[in-house]
């Protein structure tokens, strides 16, 4: 598969949040306003493409050869935990600037559970190093784009009356099923 | 509290699903038909009573600062038996679950448990409270998972409740329908916890 | 007993005694369940290789032959061959990729299908195991189809696609055209 198509897929057709739902915690939790969204994103774009290079070659270059493929989950999210950790450090060490923008919702990262489906996705793809790191970096912006389409919509929304029970998530919920359906629509670009 | 409300205060009062609206993605992603609710209830409860058990008993020789990382490695442990233990004994819903089952480790309700209920309590009561969680999110998905079966393919676990004829509203098993019914059925109990409570 | 501290000792033992003991315990179930698992997988095979194919006597699996991806079974019955069963796959599902396999007799019309593994839409694209599909293929044979090509209504072909799936039912021919091509380059080598 070229990579275009890998893009196009990942982006919008297979969007990691309204068709796969994946890291629907984050893409309800943080959607209440565009700028919070955006340094979201911007977080999980980051550690996403990283943590599927390691993944990757930990994954090829020890877990087959040990035979242990079945400790894969254990071992994926330790490694994520673990970045996410020396991502923060580094960031607040040498870039205060993109720390301050991206720093509080780097914590956040290691229970989205995009971070770690997708890695384990790239595996059962059968991807090849570049692949998995374009498939994730592509699922991450769709990730981004999903956030900041809701974002734009919330923040509209505040100023209309809703009924009481429907304030908050299952108002979002519906939202995202409307964005979910249009999304829906791409499902014919690649063929 | 008491033992018997550290049971139930997961199935309504706090119930996950409904309530503290956690561990999402697999609420929406396998309710497609009534069966996958009940198997992915299961395996999450299996993890969450075995987690929330081994935390509590573990949790003195647990030093604070590293607290964390060591429940996530005991969730990933117990996570990775489910995997096997269904891929060995039930393959064909293995198959429809897929990537949901080791997704089961950043499930938002077992870490928050450990955190919120186990590291501070003794081993029977965390028991309890993992059931009842587990349970709570078991119902609330599977009736989930119903209502998304019904409108969407006319059964409820492949049971055909209307004839072959009519048409069903198939919009309900894609993915918009799983956002949709949620939203409404979160909805329906705000509306009911609102007036129950009083 | 009081909680321990978190010194640096403490912090790295608790951790390691916890990993030694989920790594043992691990190992553990892993060895208990290998064997239902390659079972489990192996049943699913030998019992679909027996719905595809016409009555054999030999064992099929024994000898299989794997070429680009696809894997290909070969029954005989006494000296005879009778058919082949072909595990195929294709990538363009509309939840990516699923597995059938695919029975053949010598002269390369289909005997059977049947679903091996699919994540496609329940109620939609899961309905490519319903008789009213399936039955178009049977004693079909793709060589005397024109151009030699499978191809559903809706791309000028004879195939009525599954209602409301028609990426499920191309990706379903696509598997089918693959199993096709190479059977024919195997029964070429063979002359």
């Amino acid at each position: 598969m070229d990579y275009l198509n890998i893009i196009i897929l990942a982006l919008l057709v297979n969007n990691v949040v309204l068709a796969q739902f994946l890291g629907i915690c984050p893409f309800l939790g943080v959607s209440g306003k565009i700028s919070t969204s955006l340094g979201m994103g911007g977080a999980v774009v980051f550690v996403m493409a990283l943590a599927n290079l390691v993944t990757y070659l930990v994954y090829n270059f020890i877990l087959v050869p040990l035979g242990i493929e079945f400790m894969q989950t254990i071992t994926f999210i330790l490694i994520i935990a673990f970045l996410v950790q020396v991502v923060e450090i580094i960031l607040k060490k040498s870039v205060p600037s993109l720390y301050q923008a991206l720093g509080i919702y780097l914590p956040l990262i290691t229970t989205n559970c995009a971070v770690l489906g997708i890695a384990l996705l790239a595996i059962q793809k059968n991807y090849s190093l570049v692949q998995s790191v374009v498939y994730s970096s592509a699922t991450a912006v769709g990730f981004t784009f999903a956030l900041i389409l809701m974002a734009g919509i919330r923040e509209q929304l505040e100023l209309l009356g809703t009924p009481k029970g429907m304030k908050g998530f299952p108002l979002s919920l519906i939202i995202a099923g409307l964005l979910s359906m249009a999304f829906m629509g791409f499902s014919g670009l690649v063929k | 509290m008491s033992n018997v409300s550290h049971f139930t205060n997961g199935l309504v009062k706090s119930n996950p699903t409904f309530v503290l609206v956690l561990g999402t993605c697999p609420t929406l992603a396998v309710t497609t038909a009534a069966i996958n609710g009940i198997g992915m209830g299961a395996a999450t409860t299996f993890v969450l009573v075995c987690s929330n058990l081994l935390i509590a008993a573990l949790k003195n020789v647990i030093p604070d600062k590293v607290r964390i990382a060591a429940f996530i490695l005991i969730i990933a442990s117990f996570v990775t038996v489910v995997d096997l233990v269904m891929k060995a004994y039930t393959p064909d819903l293995y198959n429809t679950l897929g990537i949901f089952i080791p997704l089961i480790v950043v499930n938002c309700i077992i870490l928050g448990r450990a955190e919120a209920f186990a590291q501070k309590n003794s081993v029977f009561p965390a028991i309890l409270d993992g059931l009842g969680m587990g349970i709570g999110f078991t119902l609330a998905i599977t009736l989930l998972a119903s209502v998304r079966e019904l409108i969407g393919n006319g059964s409820i676990f492949n049971v055909k409740l209307v004839s072959d004829n009519i048409s069903t509203f198939l919009l309900f098993i894609l993915p918009p329908g799983a956002f949709i019914t949620y939203g409404y059925l979160i909805a329906i109990m705000n509306r009911l916890r609102a007036r129950y409570s009083n | 007993m009081a909680k321990l501290d978190s010194s640096l000792k403490n912090m790295t033992l608790s951790l390691l005694l916890i990993s030694l003991f989920m790594s043992a315990a691990l190992g553990f179930v892993y060895n208990v369940t290998k064997e239902p698992i390659t079972k489990s997988m192996k049943a699913k095979e030998t019992n679909a290789i027996k719905d595809v194919l016409p009555s054999f006597d030999n064992d099929p699996m024994s000898s299989p032959l794997q070429i680009n991806g696809l894997t290909f079974y070969i029954a005989t019955k006494g000296k005879d061959t009778v058919g082949y069963a072909a595990k195929t796959y294709t990538d363009r599902g509309y939840s990516g990729r699923f597995d059938l396999m695919v029975g053949f007799l010598p002269n390369g019309s289909i005997n059977n299908i049947v679903v091996l593994q699919q994540n496609e839409t329940p109620g939609l694209g899961s309905n490519m195991s319903q008789d009213k599909f399936r039955s178009q293929f049977l004693k079909l044979n793709i060589g005397e189809l024109p151009d030699k090509l499978l191809k559903v209504r809706k791309d000028g072909g004879e195939i009525d696609a599954i209602s409301a799936a028609t990426i499920t039912s191309r990706a379903y021919c696509n598997a089918l055209q693959k199993a096709y091509d190479e059977l024919m380059k195997i029964q070429e080598e063979s002359k």
